[in-house]
């Protein structure tokens, strides 16, 4: 199968969609060329540095039947606009009684790893996951970004796309045909017999790596990428857990009510499989620091593929 | 309308029935029939019907915390909206809004926001929907002065004018965001300024409680912005006659003499007062209408009354749609 970089499959299912649905309209600061030449400048739209009036604009697109994709481009910007988000987008459908669709794309990269310093590095989709009327998906392959994007597009609700900064070079197998993938999904990326691994976009690569190296010392993981936070398969994560009887959650978030924190209750909470635990769940996270510039600070601040193993070999003892 | 008397009395007849709805929802908020907060129209109906009555159905409006009178204005049915503030499954949102937040998109009502200055990226999108669809629909978003002051209102001058937006900005500017004196917080005699000065959008000063000075200058704007000319900032300069909500022991720092003036320029009697004047309508007429409004009122409290409360589990439909 052909392999193309995650930008370009995200890019390939805009352009496919755009194609298919003539009412799709484009928000972002910096345009994409290929979009623009095919679409125009009035579906291809460039808006100023304004994050609060483009991600409101796209509401209001949305409830007169329009299907808009707005890239915010860092997450960090999206705070600029959290009214929109939170009060707005989250809560339209709802509050009006479901009377009107908000078909909405929001995509933002997300993560550290590039020393861009605090302003610009950050993970929190666990911000959004505790406002009810967003679904977030966080897509760790370009196979995955595609296809998880084309069904965004097709979503009639407000959909947030978080995209790591360290994967948009990532090449990966993504077939020619047409595909999409369902929400609410976890992917086991590796099957296993003795702990679940449940790792979060870029810490889905590390974590396989290091299943990797585990194995040759006779650890078997299990490696589980939810690829959606909202709706959260899950099932997936409580049956992986059921039969291997121990958890370490791997994202690079902050550790402090994170997604990791979630993921370990729905598994403690449920009385089936807390009871067949044979160590109590790890959280392998970023720490509690606005993330740091220089490299050695950086580096210490985020999960490793060391920590992981740590964390591991601890459950495991 | 087929002629100018008819108009007038149309233009009469929506703003009774803003006065006499918003009277009752006083009414029965105090009596503890109504939960929540409410914002009572009361003072300004002149600027929702005045502007409101230039518009077509497929017009788009988007309204804020204080939106009885714009939805009223723009067609919405008054049962509905009641039903709704008394937080029954008949009511617009079924009873997941109230009464900050009633829309209605059949009629062109995008919804009334909460957050000041919230609405106003919506009204922006809502304007470039109706610009790449082509045609000529215009988009009206109604706040108040408290907006101007807000981000959000900024970033969406901007836009609007850098987009040609058709969008017609309708501030009703009643002296005070809360209890906060609009001088005070905006330093200007006018906000309008802003729209005028910093963004290049033609502004115009109204006496918002004069509905034919409203329905003229707004009759003006729309006609501009169907056309094609790009967004107009209308400041209609009136008054609310009751406290910023409706809750008892909340303070209403406004001086005392000043709600006398403005209660002499009564948007509703005045504009009675010059119909009957000017022979427009007959005082027997008046009584008619009077009757009329009063019983409408009264049907929607009704069918709000004997309409279920919503089932406690409806708390989880609709936060997404299918």
């Amino acid at each position: 199968m052909r392999k193309i970089s995650y930008e370009q499959a995200a890019s390939e299912a805009l352009v496919e969609e755009f194609r298919r649905d003539e009412k799709t309209v484009h928000l972002s600061t910096d345009v994409p060329p290929d979009l623009r030449e095919e679409f125009g400048e009035a579906r291809i739209r460039q808006t100023p540095i304004s994050e609060s009036s483009f991600v409101g604009a796209a509401i209001g697109l949305a409830g007169s039947g329009f299907r808009p994709v707005v890239n915010v481009r860092m997450a960090t910007f999206g705070f600029v606009a959290m009214d929109q988000f939170v009060n707005q987008a989250a809560k339209i459908t709802y509050m009006f009684g479901g009377q009107a669709r908000f078909p909405i794309v929001y995509r933002m990269t997300v993560g550290a790893s590039k020393s861009f310093a605090a302003q610009h590095s950050i993970s929190p989709y666990s911000m959004y996951m505790n406002v009810p009327g967003l679904k977030i998906i966080l897509p760790a392959t370009p196979y995955d970004i595609k296809g998880l994007l084309k069904t965004a597009i097709r979503d009639n609700n407000p959909v947030i796309c978080f995209e790591h900064m360290a994967l948009g070079a990532m090449e990966g197998e993504v077939p020619e045909e047409e595909y999409t993938i369902p929400f609410g999904r976890a992917v086991i990326r590796r099957e296993g017999s003795d702990i679940t691994v449940v790792a979060l976009a870029k810490m889905v690569h590390e974590s396989l790596a290091v299943a990797e190296e585990m194995q040759q010392e006779g650890i078997s993981l299990e490696v589980i990428d939810p690829c959606t936070l909202n709706p959260l398969d899950k099932e997936t994560i409580r049956a992986s857990v059921a039969r291997t009887g121990r958890l370490v959650v791997v994202d690079e978030a902050c550790i402090t009510a994170g997604a990791a924190a979630e993921f370990t209750a729905l598994v403690v909470e449920d009385e089936r499989i807390f009871r067949r635990l044979k160590s109590s769940p790890k959280r392998v996270c970023g720490l509690d620091v606005p993330i740091p510039y220089s490299p050695p600070m950086e580096q210490y601040a985020l999960p490793s593929r060391e920590k992981i193993k740590a964390a591991i070999r601890e459950a495991m003892a | 309308m087929k002629n100018r008397k008819e108009e007038l009395i149309y233009l009469y007849r929506v703003m009774l029935t803003i006065r006499r709805f918003e009277e009752r929802v006083v009414l029965d908020y105090q009596s503890g029939a109504i939960p929540g907060i409410v914002h009572s129209y009361i003072g300004q109906e002149a600027v929702a019907t005045g502007v409101c009555t230039n518009l077509r159905r497929d017009d788009r409006i988007i309204s804020n915390h204080r939106g009885h009178g714009h939805c009223i204005a723009k067609g919405a049915d008054l049962n509905r909206m009641m039903a709704e503030i008394y937080g029954r499954k008949t009511g617009y949102c079924k009873g997941k809004g109230g009464s900050m937040h009633i829309a209605d998109f059949n009629i062109g009502m995008l919804g009334a926001n909460g957050i000041v200055a919230g609405g106003l990226p919506i009204a922006a999108g809502a304007a470039l929907a109706a610009q790449l669809e082509g045609g000529d629909k215009v988009v009206v978003v109604f706040f108040g002065d408290g907006a101007t002051n807000e981000g959000e209102f900024h970033e969406v001058l901007n836009l609007a004018s850098i987009w040609k937006l058709p969008l017609v900005f309708a501030c009703e500017n009643n002296g005070y965001g809360v209890n906060t004196p609009v001088k005070y917080a905006t330093g200007l005699e006018h906000v309008s300024e802003r729209a005028t000065g910093g963004y290049g959008i033609p502004g115009v000063v109204i006496d918002g409680n004069d509905v034919v000075a409203v329905y003229e200058a707004a009759k003006k704007a729309v006609a501009g912005v169907r056309a094609g000319k790009g967004p107009v900032f209308l400041e209609f300069m009136t008054y609310r006659w009751r406290g910023h909500y409706e809750a008892p022991g909340l303070p209403d720092l406004r001086p005392r003499e000043e709600l006398e003036v403005w209660k002499k320029k009564c948007p509703v009697v005045n504009f009675e007062r010059k119909l009957l004047e000017n022979s427009i309508i007959s005082r027997e007429a008046l009584d008619t209408i009077n009757t009329q409004v009063m019983q409408q009122i009264e049907d929607a409290v009704s069918y709000a009354l004997a309409s279920p409360l919503p089932a406690p589990e409806d708390a989880l439909d609709d936060v997404f749609s299918s």
